[in-house]
């Protein structure tokens, strides 16, 4: 692998970029692996990569329908926060966030971390008080969070309509300081490119159309070019999870939603860090390309068209303007939905499976992004021991037979 | 944006009108007091999530208040067919389910 740097940077200038090797190579699948990972989304890499990295099991195939990084991962408004409120929760992202903190040194590649704080914003006083309560608990867990008043908020976010007039005014919020946002893709292709360094062969247009099993134990898989034996087989296909589950007669506690995010045309830097309002319900930061990027609640009803409803979008729309008057003079530039899964607590499914040798990720419901590094970690560690990591133990299925949920309907401040 | 063409008071309407209630085959069991907790967690969460042609129950929550079913496709979003609920028998996909009479929430 090529590293980047000023120095590589700069011998590649004498030859005027010409000669850049590529960051991971195209490969014909092997007849066998030891790992299968279906999948070439945030996980799906993040978990190649620390299988290759922390537990030496190179012979891992990372397949993929379509292009690597194309489904959920390209799509989410990438938000990294931990501002969760109970503490499996909060464990398991802070985790994740401080891997995130780390990650451009770790992969030699620029995910363009942007710590910039997520405000959450209340327009009542009994939303003052949830808030309260909620960043009390964060507090508690020596996670760092921090109550703002009115005057606070608009230090912070200068262009927020605080005025008493505003449809749904201001009273505080609260904030996390080190989250943030990251370049999405730069996140999948930093994790390809190191999974691909290690060994790791990453197929892409290869679908799998079918699981093979004997017994109850896992085979290997059916793909679009033919079997692929393999001795474990992960499941990351955020948003097609049930479909895949199917193929191996596993039935999820899922429904797969349209979530929807758009961006407008660039605009000079206007916005710091990012705001979530749970009442209006959407939240808005600015990309480093200056698009005001914004995103809302889930449509309303089930779906796996990746396109979103336009009630949904009008929703959002009208909640960002509610927040921000001054953009209603923004031309919006795209819009686009991915297909999230779900969960009855909405937090995620990450684990083993009944099936023997079959591991899922899923339900990561509007927040997978954040949680693609420590999603990762811990689902190769559950791979390479066949137990599930510590981080994860809250997070399998069976929760939903003991009813030990791990509710955090609330903590994206928005409703599902 | 969907229009549906509400079987009870005959009008189409834009999807805001409406609310998507759930599946439409979901059956409370008979006697739950029987199931194991496996049973009882299969009923309550487990979904069939199908990718294409699915049977749903809605409502038309802002307009003649009833509830009635459609066969739509989730990936191209057809209505494949709006229909009475008594028009299509409901079948219980679970072993565990008997055939209980009762709109469960989704």
């Amino acid at each position: 692998m090529e590293n980047y740097s000023l120095w590589s940077l700069a011998k590649h200038a004498l030859t005027r970029h010409r000669h850049w090797t590529p960051a991971w190579h195209s490969r014909e699948p092997k007849s066998r692996y030891d790992v299968v990972i279906i999948g070439a989304g945030g996980q799906g890499l993040a978990t190649a990569y620390y299988l290759a990295r922390n537990h030496g099991i190179t012979n891992v195939a990372v397949l993929e329908k379509g292009w690597l990084g194309g489904g959920n991962t390209g799509r989410n408004t990438t938000a990294i926060r931990s501002n969760y409120f109970y503490r499996e929760s909060t464990n398991f992202f802070e985790r994740s966030l401080q891997l995130y903190e780390g990650l451009s040194k770790e992969l030699n590649y620029n995910i363009m971390l942007s710590q910039h704080g997520t405000l959450t914003l209340a327009h009542s006083p009994h939303q003052m008080d949830g808030l309260e309560r909620w960043s009390n608990s964060i507090q508690l867990q020596g996670i760092d969070a921090e109550m703002f008043d009115l005057a606070q908020v608009r230090e912070f976010m200068p262009l927020l309509d605080t005025s008493r007039s505003a449809r749904f005014p201001i009273l505080g919020g609260f904030v996390q300081r080190r989250g943030g946002v990251a370049r999405h893709d730069a996140v999948a292709w930093g994790y390809a490119r190191g999974a691909d360094n290690l060994g790791v062969d990453i197929i892409q247009n290869c679908e799998v159309t079918g699981l093979r099993q004997s017994g109850n134990r896992i085979k290997g898989v059916e793909t679009k070019t033919g079997f692929i034996e393999a001795d474990k087989v992960v499941i990351a296909v955020a948003g097609h999870s049930s479909v895949m589950a199917k193929m191996a007669g596993i039935s999820l506690p899922i429904t797969s939603m349209p979530l929807q995010a758009m961006v407008s045309e660039p605009v000079k830097p206007a916005l710091d860090g990012m705001v979530v309002s749970p009442m209006v319900h959407a939240y808005i930061s600015q990309s480093d390309r200056g698009e005001i990027l914004i995103g809302g609640r889930a449509d309303s009803y089930p779906s796996y068209g990746q396109r979103g409803t336009l009630p949904a979008l009008e929703e959002t729309v009208s909640a960002a303007l509610n927040l921000f008057p001054t953009f209603s003079r923004l031309k919006m530039m795209r819009q686009w939905a991915g297909i999230v899964d779900i969960s009855p607590d909405t937090s995620p499914i990450l684990g083993k499976t009944p099936v023997t040798a079959l591991y899922i990720s899923t339900g990561w419901g509007t927040g997978g992004f954040k949680a693609i590094p420590v999603g990762g970690e811990t689902l190769a560690y559950t791979v390479a021991n066949d137990r599930p990591h510590p981080l994860i133990e809250p997070f399998g299925m069976d929760r939903f037979v003991t009813g030990r949920f791990v509710n955090e309907a609330a903590a994206a401040g928005v409703e599902h | 944006m969907l229009r549906i063409p509400c079987p009870y008071c005959g009008s189409t309407r834009d999807e805001d009108e409406f609310t998507y209630g759930g599946p439409f085959d979901r059956i409370r069991p008979a006697d739950p007091q029987q199931l194991d907790d496996d049973a009882w967690a299969t009923y309550l969460f487990t979904r069939e999530n199908p990718r294409g042609p699915s049977l749903e129950r809605w409502r038309h929550t802002y307009g003649c208040r009833q509830w009635f079913g459609i066969e739509r496709d989730t990936v191209t979003h057809a209505l494949v067919r709006v229909f009475g609920l008594s028009e299509v028998v409901r079948t219980a996909k679970m072993a565990t389910a008997s055939s209980g009479d009762l709109h469960e929430a989704a």
